[in-house]
């Protein structure tokens, strides 16, 4: 089974999220998601201060195999992205949860994070 | 239903991810398609490839049946061990596939065709074989091996005894012959130079683990397509089917129009095809920004007409991507490629991509 840290938070779409605890949160995708998609080739990222709905399609990764839409979290604005992933995607496979993530954004509510899956919810609905 | 070549066990062994391809579980690859995509251009890589079909075709009309089978004239065969790459028409001229023939003896030709058209394909050739009195007899206890890469054949020899490995130094490009217990044919589908050798089911695994010995890595489908789509090779059922013909795939250099008088299926309707003209071209595109082209995405030609690339990826020698397409015959050296609604700037090139490890596009 792949790796699904604890302390995270999951959305079914396999995106992973972790509340940096000053409003904004940081998204990738699980290792699960970098399995399934194999080497990782190209990233297309949001606009920096791009006001994001939530589940809206908001960036693509893309493998040798497929194109894969990522969808925002939850609602709010995106105030970072990974440049470094415009070079090397490949990190997404080497490091999906450390120097691997996709883009940060400042949550429209704070408390929105509780709705979102836990590590063990995620393994489930992963497990499927 | 699924089926699983002899080499299964050895694909879990090696860790290959296993998907459906054409009703067989296949590994798409055994961790890193690009590890193994430049495993091939670099050293040795292996397939396999026991999925494929091999037919063997019988009797002293064997010639003549295929010259009226195929649309390449295997008159071309000339040694015996030589191989001969046609398309297989139908009479209004669309590919029913595309396969590779081996002329073995004036009455034994052995034939190999793609998984996923075996049915039609064997219903096709038994109907006109009738007619020739030739016996087609499918090998499935036969599995296939390709070993493709710069430093393959010296690997691959490592797997063989002496005697077997110097008759296998003779065999020149796109020829094959039974040495031993394998038929070995320095053939393949990656722009490499390599063999694909063919043993019995019950003998295979081991040969993979002697090649496994000697240093050979084994790749699964996903780099076999890129390696391919690099080399400028078609994909049947993707750069060309029964909808399409040879004149607008790229594959008008496969195609014996001379001697004339050869009536081979689906002559008549190229001929027309040709004499109507308009005819669609075949091209490489090499997208000049960021992204990576992929089937069906819209072609934009300078002036305004459409095409569809037919099939794309990132190429990992080239670090780019690129693609195949069938667009207007009025395309320019540039056109623009419509991906998730914005419209790219792309080259048009001369295919192969790359050829022997090398980039053959500035």
């Amino acid at each position: 089974m792949s790796n699904i840290p604890s302390e995270l938070k999951y959305t079914k779409s396999h995106e992973w999220i972790s509340d940096n605890e000053n409003g904004t949160v940081t998204v990738g995708i699980t290792d699960h998601a970098q399995e399934l998609l194999g080497d990782l080739v190209f990233v297309e990222q949001p606009e920096v201060g791009k006001e994001l709905e939530a589940e809206e399609a908001c960036a693509v990764v893309e493998s040798v195999k497929a194109a894969s839409d990522i969808y925002a979290p939850l609602a709010g604005e995106v105030v970072e992205v990974n440049e470094k992933l415009e070079d090397e995607p490949e990190l997404i496979n080497s490091d999906p949860y450390g120097e691997g993530w996709l883009f940060k954004m400042k949550l429209a509510d704070p408390d929105s994070l509780e709705s979102l899956l836990s590590a063990d919810d995620y393994a489930a609905e992963a497990d499927q | 239903m699924s089926q699983r070549t002899a080499l299964y066990d050895k694909h879990l062994e090696a860790n290959g991810k296993i998907v459906d391809f054409a009703g067989w579980e296949m590994p798409i690859n055994y961790g890193s398609q690009i590890e193994e995509h430049h495993q091939v251009r670099n050293d040795a890589g292996m397939f396999d490839v026991s999925h494929m079909v091999v037919v063997d075709l019988e009797g002293p009309r064997v010639r003549e049946f295929l010259q009226h089978l195929l649309a390449n004239d295997v008159a071309k065969l000339k040694e015996p061990g030589k191989a001969l790459y046609s398309c297989m028409l139908n009479e209004a001229g669309g590919v029913i596939d595309d396969l590779i023939t081996y002329f073995i003896t004036d009455d034994f030709f052995r034939m190999v065709v793609n998984a996923a058209t075996r049915d039609k394909d064997l219903a096709w050739i038994k109907q006109h074989a009738a007619d020739f009195d030739v016996v087609v007899t499918e090998r499935p206890e036969l599995a296939m091996i390709a070993v493709q890469g710069p430093n393959a054949r010296e690997k691959a020899m490592q797997a063989l005894t002496e005697g077997q490995a110097r008759q296998a130094t003779e065999l020149t490009p796109f020829k094959g012959g039974f040495i031993g217990p394998y038929f070995i044919a320095r053939t393949g589908y990656t722009g490499e130079d390599g063999f694909e050798i063919m043993i019995s089911n019950d003998e295979v695994a081991a040969f993979w683990d002697q090649l496994l010995s000697a240093g050979v890595k084994p790749c699964g489908l996903g780099a076999r397509d890129t390696l391919r789509l690099e080399a400028g090779m078609n994909l049947y059922g993707t750069d060309m089917d029964e909808t399409t013909s040879p004149l607008e795939s790229g594959l008008g250099w496969t195609l014996a129009m001379v001697p004339e008088d050869r009536n081979f299926i689906g002559r008549q309707a190229l001929e027309e095809k040709k004499r109507a003209g308009n005819l669609k071209k075949f091209v490489g595109l090499v997208l000049e920004t960021r992204g990576v082209l992929r089937g069906h995405q819209k072609v934009v030609t300078d002036d305004g007409q459409e095409g569809e690339i037919t099939s794309g990826t990132f190429s990992p020698t080239l670090q780019k991507s690129i693609a195949m397409a069938r667009v207007p015959a009025t395309i320019g050296d540039h056109c623009h490629v419509e991906i998730r609604g914005k419209l790219l700037p792309a080259r048009v090139v001369k295919m192969p991509f790359v050829r022997h490890g090398k980039s053959l596009i500035d």
